[in-house]
């Protein structure tokens, strides 16, 4: 196996001790088929046990090791250090408080994760105990991308309209919203339309599409992002000819 | 062990000068002002025409001529072309998914379908106007 | 009515850049080709005036000029705001004025050819 000789300049920073992050510089043999998060944990094994940063499962399901290498929002588990450059920058993710080192503070988007109402609302009495909600393949396609998302928050790190307002509700929350509104089990459209047309909701969105660019799970939470803007400019005008709501 | 968590500054007026996709997205919104000014343009063509007399729209005719406003003319609709017309087509599809049972419709239909019909509209245009 | 607002002023600019993606490569076509010298038949006066005269030309005029000025004003908008202007009520007030200004004048305009 041959190695190759990664530089990686690492974002620190101790609240404890620090006024502002910097930088440090660490070279780490790599093994030509590591991802960089073996090269990070090489360092904390090898270099620096002071180095804080967030992973857990290593094959891009839980989430937790979205970080900037080289200024794009990725996962560091399924960033592989051969389609990168020897040297290395890796960086707490964009748009987002520093806790310490590469661990940033998620408080803010965990929040509106929830605002969305995220669970299946019915208007109708429940099916029987004894019996499941039927739903067909094709009802199913219709939303089952948007169920991929993993929460890593990269997509929030690559929209420059959350990272200049940071009331913008973002992408994450508003594909899980979609999620929702298109799964032919829920009936909550109209509840998660007042949040989502809210001010600080779809319309902040100005279809950039870095979000979809960079998300590792291809949930594609822009193309969400507009159908929900026509489904608002739709709901209104049905609101105001009297059209009742759509249950599903 | 206290916290102070660290928020990074991002420049509200060059943050998109970070990377490449910030400035195709900027480049792309610029041609907000290349709508503005064709209105408007138009709106004064119309005016010429309001006056219901052939001397003024004449005149109008002839302003509108020259090397400048060729090279001018001509710049903005590549810039418009391959900023607004072909980048709005290829979002098209993002908008309006279509599902054929499980399957969802390629995107490259819907994305062809919008130039057939631009090709269309556009023809019909130059008719009218005894281009073609 | 933040939400009825914002969902009326995004339908116009949606529907005003699609009409625009689509009409205005054409219609900047047209302004080449009469900067050039070579001004085609159907905007000669007779012809022009005379579709500017009829009520379908006055409609698809109109429905043209005024979504494709809403488009505009709204992109712009979010443009400044892109550029770090803040004042969005502001900027918002100013350009929506604007577009309003130019849509009177273009029914004013059309109403008054022929």
């Amino acid at each position: 196996m041959n190695t190759r000789q990664l530089e990686l300049e690492v974002m620190r920073y101790d609240p404890e001790k620090d006024e502002a992050p910097w930088f440090q510089t660490y070279t780490v043999p790599c093994n030509e088929d590591w991802v960089i998060l073996d090269a990070i944990n090489y360092v904390k094994d090898n270099l620096d046990t002071t180095l804080a940063y967030r992973w857990s499962c290593h094959m891009m399901v839980c989430g937790s090791c979205g970080m900037m290498i080289n200024g794009e929002p990725s996962l560091t588990c399924k960033t592989f250090i051969r389609d990168l450059p020897d040297k290395v920058r890796v960086e707490p993710l964009e748009n987002f408080p520093i806790e310490r080192d590469l661990v940033v503070v998620l408080d803010d988007v965990m929040q509106k994760l929830h605002k969305v109402q995220p669970y299946i609302i019915r208007k109708d009495d429940p099916p029987p105990q004894d019996k499941e909600y039927i739903q067909s393949r094709g009802a199913l396609a219709k939303f089952k991308q948007l169920t991929m998302c993993i929460n890593c928050m990269c997509c929030y790190a690559a929209c420059p309209q959350y990272g200049l307002d940071n009331n913008f509700i973002g992408p994450a929350a508003l594909a899980l919203a979609h999620r929702y509104n298109k799964d032919s089990r829920d009936q909550g459209k109209s509840d998660r339309l007042d949040i989502l047309a809210d001010h600080d909701g779809v319309w902040e969105c100005s279809f950039v599409g870095a979000c979809s660019e960079v998300c590792p799970k291809h949930v594609d939470p822009a193309a969400a992002i507009q159908q929900m803007k026509i489904d608002g400019a739709v709901e209104f005008w049905k609101q105001k000819m009297g059209i009742p709501g759509d249950k599903s | 062990m206290s916290r102070q968590p660290y928020i990074r500054p991002m420049s509200k007026t060059t943050w998109y000068m970070r990377n490449k996709r910030y400035k195709v997205y900027v480049m792309r919104e610029l041609t907000s002002f290349l709508v503005a000014f064709y209105s408007f343009l138009t709106i004064i063509a119309l005016a010429a025409l309001a006056s219901d007399s052939p001397d003024r729209w004449n005149a109008f005719l002839a302003s509108q001529q020259g090397t400048g406003m060729t090279i001018f003319h001509a710049l903005a609709l590549v810039y418009f072309l391959f900023y607004q017309t072909f980048p709005w087509f290829k979002l098209a599809p993002k908008a309006m998914p279509v599902y054929l049972g499980e399957k969802k419709l390629a995107d490259s239909y819907i994305i062809i379908g919008h130039y057939v019909a631009w090709v269309i509209v556009s023809a019909f245009i130059f008719w009218l106007a005894g281009v073609i | 009515m933040a939400i009825a607002k914002k969902s009326v002023i995004w339908g116009l600019f949606a529907a005003g850049g699609t009409l625009t993606a689509f009409v205005f490569p054409a219609l900047i076509a047209l302004f080449l080709l009469v900067a050039t010298g070579n001004v085609p038949e159907g905007l000669q006066f007779g012809q022009f005036h005379a579709f500017a005269s009829s009520w379908l030309g006055k409609a698809c005029l109109f429905i043209v000029l005024f979504l494709s000025l809403w488009h505009a004003a709204h992109r712009l908008r979010v443009v400044a705001h892109d550029f770090g202007i803040r004042k969005d009520a502001l900027v918002a007030s100013a350009v929506y004025t604007v577009a309003a200004i130019g849509s009177v004048l273009t029914a004013f305009y059309l109403i008054g050819i022929g």
